[in-house]
């Protein structure tokens, strides 16, 4: 079926199979491999990106959902070369390692200061429930969105 | 992780939606649990309904002296809802304790209940609260209460055909104090057990209490004979205790790799103490 | 031009942000899954649902008649493959015969059966359905206690007791002084099999070019050279015309130090289509059949003295080696058994190993390799062996620590401990953590009925692996640094690391050496076209050992660019400082820029010098690094649901020199989190059948950013003697640290009702069942 959607402010109009996945749409049909494939359950949270303002795990939602729908990816975050602040944040804290989950995370991460501009600790972690990292233990990760949310306030 | 082909149908009304499936297709809400089950292949539906695609099914209203919710609202949108807030902090503090961020933006409290995972959080709250399930079929409306919603593990009293219109729950005033306990898997975020308590107290006793209890067994259940012990009672620690300590009576308990019977009892009463305890101490 | 800038700030041990990041987090870097190639196809495994079963017949007519697909491969077809390699010679070792995909016989959950190629990867999907196998199911047998009992099912009929393979070590005069010892504590310890789970499952491409000869092979390796010789020598290809591309990688904790049968798989199927193809591995094939961690029974014995002295240490040690060898299996538990007496001054260690068969997926390394059961068994009896004695956990340490006036230290088991000052981590971390106090807030609680613990670990690892003598396959690296005619640097490393910052700390290496800044400078790594042979990254040694080579290749070349600096200035007495070579007497300078210019341009060569800055060098280091640590963990136990709550981590790490202080914490974070993880949620469990039910994250707990305390990273430093750097390796420092001193403090927690050990993981559960067992 056709499906029209805006990805990182570009439309796409598509014919696509109900059962491809929204992960496998970004990928394969708009060449934004950023978000990854991590758990294929909805459990790893890698594959997390903003759909209509709301992060979503796009591993488990079908492309024709998404229909109508804008969306953000990773990619869609630097603006003319300026990284995001949440994206310069996790830069600066050392919030990755092998950056597998650096998309989806940098995603969630920011799902958290858009509705805790400024969040506690507790906050943070519980934003991130839904995104596991293998690498960091979480620490630099909690430090990075504290970071970010800190300069947005000033 | 590829699920079989079907056909897909975001409907431009109700009506449409129920004529489709009278004629064997599947409903799709946020499809937090269908979607990985279709991907593992163990759910393979030829035609799925987008119910996602009825706006009119999402919304969260007040409207003659109950609170009603559509079936597509999201936990997310339960969660942070003002109204519920105020007047059921029950159900927002059980939604914000389902899954996680992206799952609560995207699952459907209507996709939650009619799924009817033994070990779903909202069936405890939604027992407490005695709330009422709107079905409707292509024929008829029909209203079920909680106790007769929740038929087994996974099964509910859906007819093939109906789809969940919308969950009814009363209003809680100040007087009701009210909390949501569990013990989370921490694999998977569902509740090992999930307790809920609504307690109102009168002249320094409890006049009315309610305990919905989840996770234990195959569908979540009001825990009458606790519930039946602790009124009337000052609940003092004791008190608390005794009540809780019926909250399994005559319940067969499941077992599984992330806890046995005997400590999921143990922990229904556990938590059903610390959701009564708390409940109490939120009454204004 | 760009041209390169002279600078004096120096890189080595600052928070340098890593050079790596920019492209991971805008999305932009390129894993296995993001490579696309003209005619790709996808290939989709069918395995075995079965942990032992004879294979009737496959009927894949209707599969290959199926929309998008290619061809059908299975067993039959790919015979002429060679088997996946064990890399570990040992005298009684056994090695099955692994194909890459079943012939008559399947021997696990997940073992690969036949492979269906497709033009879509959703097509592939579909038609591995359709592929009938008619299976005889047999008997299995998931638990290596139960595999070496008299008359369990045989993994391999042609081995009946199960064993692998045996290993005995003795050291020094065990018999006597268990004898003579005042005490002695016996223990079973579990080592529980986990699930490595890197965020990027693994994944392999596969190009063909028939006209060349040449096979590239993309796939998410810790070890690309390692897999070009090898998946060369399986599919009978010329070495040096395969050529293997490990992309970014994510992840891999040990699970991707491997060489997997789908690495020669897809290249066998792009040899036979003549396209591309690409597999990805499912989370489900991640879980499955790619190699599992630890794996232990351990049944250990300690004596000592009654003033807690310990004299000697046994250990029986039962490795699940899996239904075959990986390429290191069977060498995973001998590097316990070197490592099995910790920090401690004892020289009486006797070993015997014994590896079983079962009907699961490979056991291989993972985060730490056999070094975290060791500290797991030594930890866990030095506390149990202070309870007996009534000692205090840290006291009875410190008291048969190997003090610092005695290295270099040699072991009962064979090691040269290269330096160490063992009691300053653990002091440090005391005073940390408020010993003294926790210990009176601890008797406290106690008299309110309330359980909390305190709980030490010391730890010691053997890191940089290693000398060659010591390693299945070379434990040396290389480095080429090359000055191009710009003046800009490239290093070319041979270690393959994958998120462990080496591109930064190596810039930050070079940069001071050559007094330039990092931005001259770029770190190549991962395709063996580009960069000479490696080792790879793997047993905490890319820096202590890669790290040193890139020294070494840097010396060789900052003679050479003085050699031009000097013919260029014509005086014999320069010094290279801060990116150009300078005159001691007139003062007069050249710019690196222009002595490289210079170098290739070649109008004048010094004497007896080539032109060009280029070196290469393949260091072999003279030992390993022995780096050590103490670990505190405070925790609070909720006595009705026997939840345990970590209060507090205190980490004092002693990774001699620190290179970059940001990415060796990010390193210590990572390691602690799975050492919490195995002492708390993760255990990969088998069913009676074989089955793995823990198989999908829905049942696999990790740990999450909401489980996981606050880590009080800190340090002492003792530089290693063993290289120039002095570094010792902090990879797997954390998880080695982590786990003992988690379950210590459990039970130190629940000593008052007479616990001695918990197995891992501490699910609260078991806590409560020891709880209720007082009640």
């Amino acid at each position: 079926m056709n499906i029209n959607l805006t990805i990182n402010g570009k439309s796409y109009s598509q014919d696509v199979e109900p059962r491809l996945l929204l992960i496998h749409f970004l990928r394969d049909v708009a060449g934004l491999t950023g978000t990854h494939m991590g758990c294929e359950t909805s459990l790893c949270g890698a594959c997390t990106v903003e759909l209509d303002g709301k992060a979503i795990k796009s591993c488990t939602m079908f492309a024709v959902q998404a229909n109508g729908a804008e969306i953000v990816t990773v990619e869609g975050l630097a603006n003319d070369g300026k990284l995001d602040p949440m994206q310069e944040a996790f830069w600066n804290e050392h919030g990755l390692q092998c950056g597998f989950c650096t998309p989806g995370m940098i995603m969630a991460a920011k799902q958290i200061i858009d509705r805790h501009p400024s969040p506690t600790e507790d906050e943070i972690r519980h934003g991130l429930e839904g995104n596991v990292c293998r690498c960091t233990g979480y620490q630099h990760i909690v430090n990075a969105v504290k970071a970010a949310a800190a300069g947005a306030g000033k | 992780m590829i699920a079989q082909k079907f056909e897909y149908t975001a409907p431009k009304s109700l009506d449409e939606a129920l004529h489709l499936l009278s004629s064997g297709a599947k409903p799709l809400a946020g499809g937090m649990s269908l979607i990985p089950m279709m991907k593992l292949r163990l759910a393979v539906p030829e035609h799925l309904v987008d119910l996602r695609a009825l706006k009119d099914l999402n919304y969260i209203r007040e409207a003659g002296g109950q609170l009603h919710i559509g079936a597509t609202a999201s936990h997310y949108e339960i969660e942070s809802s003002a109204l519920l807030r105020q007047k059921c902090p029950l159900l927002t503090e059980t939604a914000a304790s389902i899954g996680d961020v992206q799952v609560r933006n995207m699952g459907t409290i209507g996709g939650s209940v009619a799924h009817a995972d033994p070990a779903a959080d909202y069936p405890a709250a939604l027992a407490a609260l005695e709330a009422k399930f709107v079905l409707k079929g292509a024929k008829a409306e029909r209203t079920v209460s909680a106790a007769d919603f929740f038929v087994d593990a996974f099964s509910t009293a859906l007819q093939p055909g109906e789809i969940l219109r919308e969950v009814i729950v009363p209003i809680d005033d100040a007087r009701t104090g009210t909390s949501y306990k569990k013990m989370v898997q921490p694999a998977s975020g569902f509740a090992i057990v999930g307790v809920a308590a609504r307690v109102r107290q009168n002249a320094g006793k409890v006049s009315f209490v309610r305990l919905g209890i989840t996770g234990l067994s195959n569908h979540a259940y009001r825990a009458t004979a606790a519930e039946k012990a602790l009124e009337g009672k000052p609940a003092t620690p004791n008190d608390i205790q005794n009540a809780a300590a019926l909250v399994t009576q005559g319940v067969d308990a499941n077992s599984d790799l992330h806890a046995s019977a005997d400590y999921r009892r143990h922990l229904a009463v556990v938590h059903a103490a610390r959701a009564i305890g708390t409940a109490i101490s939120r009454i204004a | 031009m760009a041209t390169t800038t002279t600078k004096t700030e120096t890189f080595v041990g600052k928070r340098v942000r890593r050079r790596e990041d920019p492209r991971l987090i805008t999305g932009t870097a390129t894993y296995v899954e993001d490579i696309q190639m003209p005619g790709m196809h996808y290939a989709v495994i069918l395995r075995s649902p079965h942990a032992a079963a004879r294979i009737r017949s496959i009927k894949a007519k209707q599969a290959e008649a199926a929309p998008g697909v290619v061809c059908v491969f299975t067993g039959k077809d790919t015979k002429g493959v060679g088997v996946v390699p064990c890399g570990i010679a040992m005298p009684d070792l056994r090695v099955p015969q692994h194909n890459i995909l079943a012939t008559d016989r399947v021997y696990f959950v997940g073992h690969p059966v036949a492979v269906v190629v497709a033009r879509d990867r959703y097509l592939a999907r579909d038609a591995a359905e359709l592929i009938e196998v008619d299976y005889d199911i047999l008997p299995a047998v998931a638990d290596p206690e139960k595999a070496l009992t008299k008359g369990a099912p045989a993994v391999h009929p042609q081995w009946p007791d199960n064993i692998a393979f045996t290993y005995h070590q003795d050291g020094g005069n065990v018999d006597k002084v268990f004898a003579e010892a005042d005490v002695v504590v016996k223990q079973r310890i579990v080592s529980q099999r986990l699930v490595p789970m890197a965020m990027e499952t693994r994944g392999v491409v596969a190009e063909w070019r028939g006209a060349d000869r040449q096979l590239n092979l993309y796939t998410s390796t810790q070890i690309p050279h390692l897999v070009r010789t090898l998946v060369a020598g399986m599919l009978g290809l010329e070495e040096n015309r395969t050529r293997v591309i490990a992309p970014e990688v994510g992840g891999g904790f040990g699970s991707k130090l491997n060489v997997y049968a789908e690495e020669a798989l897809m290249g066998f199927v792009s040899m036979r289509i003549q396209k591309p193809v690409k597999w990805i591995e499912s989370r489900r094939e991640n879980f499955t059949c790619t190699t599992h961690g630890r794996g232990h029974v351990d049944y250990y014995e300690i004596a000592a003295k009654r003033d807690g002295t310990i004299l000697g240490i046994k250990l029986k040690l039962i490795q699940d080696v899996g239904a075959y060898h990986q390429l290191l299996t069977p060498l995973i538990p001998q590097l316990s058994v070197l490592m099995m007496p910790g920090l401690y001054n004892t020289q009486n260690i006797r070993a015997d190993i014994v590896g079983v068969f079962t009907n699961c997926v490979p056991t291989d390394a993972y985060r730490g390799a056999g070094r975290p059961e060791a500290t797991h068994g030594i930890e866990r009896m030095v506390d149990i062996l202070a309870a007996e004695l009534k000692m205090d956990p840290a006291q009875i340490r410190l008291k048969n620590f190997v003090t610092k006036d005695k290295f270099p230290y040699a072991t009962a088991t064979g090691l040269m401990y290269d330096s160490g000052d063992y009691a300053a981590p653990l002091k440090k971390a005391l005073d940390l953590v408020g010993y003294v106090k926790l210990r009176q807030e601890q008797a406290d609680l106690r008299k309110q009925g309330k359980y909390m613990g305190i709980g030490i670990s010391t730890y010691g690892e053997i890191c940089a692996i290693g000398p060659s003598p010591a390693t299945p396959a070379g434990g040396w690296e290389s480095a080429t640094v090359k000055i191009e005619p710009s003046g800009k640097i490239t290093i070319l490393t041979g270690a393959c690391p994958h998120g462990q910052g080496e591109e930064t700390t190596f810039a930050q290496i070079a940069a001071d050496e050559l007094g330039v800044g990092l931005d001259d400078i770029l770190v190549t790594r991962g395709d063996t076209a580009v960069v000479q042979y490696g080792i790879g990254t793997f047993g905490s040694r890319a820096t202590a050992v890669g790290g040193t080579a890139l020294y070494y290749a840097l010396q060789d070349l900052k003679a050479k660019i003085k050699k031009f600096g000097a013919m260029l200035l014509e005086s014999d007495d320069v010094t290279l400082v801060g990116g150009q070579v300078v005159c001691d007497k007139t003062g007069k300078a050249k710019p690196l820029r222009e002595i490289a210019g210079a170098s290739y341009r070649a109008l004048k060569l010094p004497p007896n010098t080539e032109p060009g800055l280029i070196a290469t060098r393949f260091w072999e280091p003279p030992n390993f690094t022995f780096p050590f640590g103490a670990h505190i963990v405070v925790t609070d136990i909720d006595s009705e649901t026997g939840q345990i709550k970590v209060r507090r981590y205190v980490a004092v790490d002693d990774c001699g020199n620190i290179l970059n202080p940001l990415i060796v914490d990010g390193q210590v974070h990572g390691g602690v989190a799975q050492g919490l993880g195995q002492a708390l949620w993760e255990q990969a469990v088998y069913d009676d059948n074989g089955q793995l039910i823990t198989g999908e994250l829905t049942d696999y707990a990790l740990p999450r950013a909401h489980l996981m305390p606050w880590i009080e990273s800190h340090h002492t430093c003792t530089p290693s003697p063993v290289n120039p750097l002095g570094v010792k390796g902090v990879g797997e420092a954390g998880t080695i640290g982590c786990s003992p001193a988690v379950v210590n403090s459990a039970v130190d927690a629940l000593s008052p009702l007479g616990v001695r050990h918990i197995d891992m993981p501490l699910t609260p559960e078991k806590i409560w069942k020891l709880l209720a067992k007082k009640n």
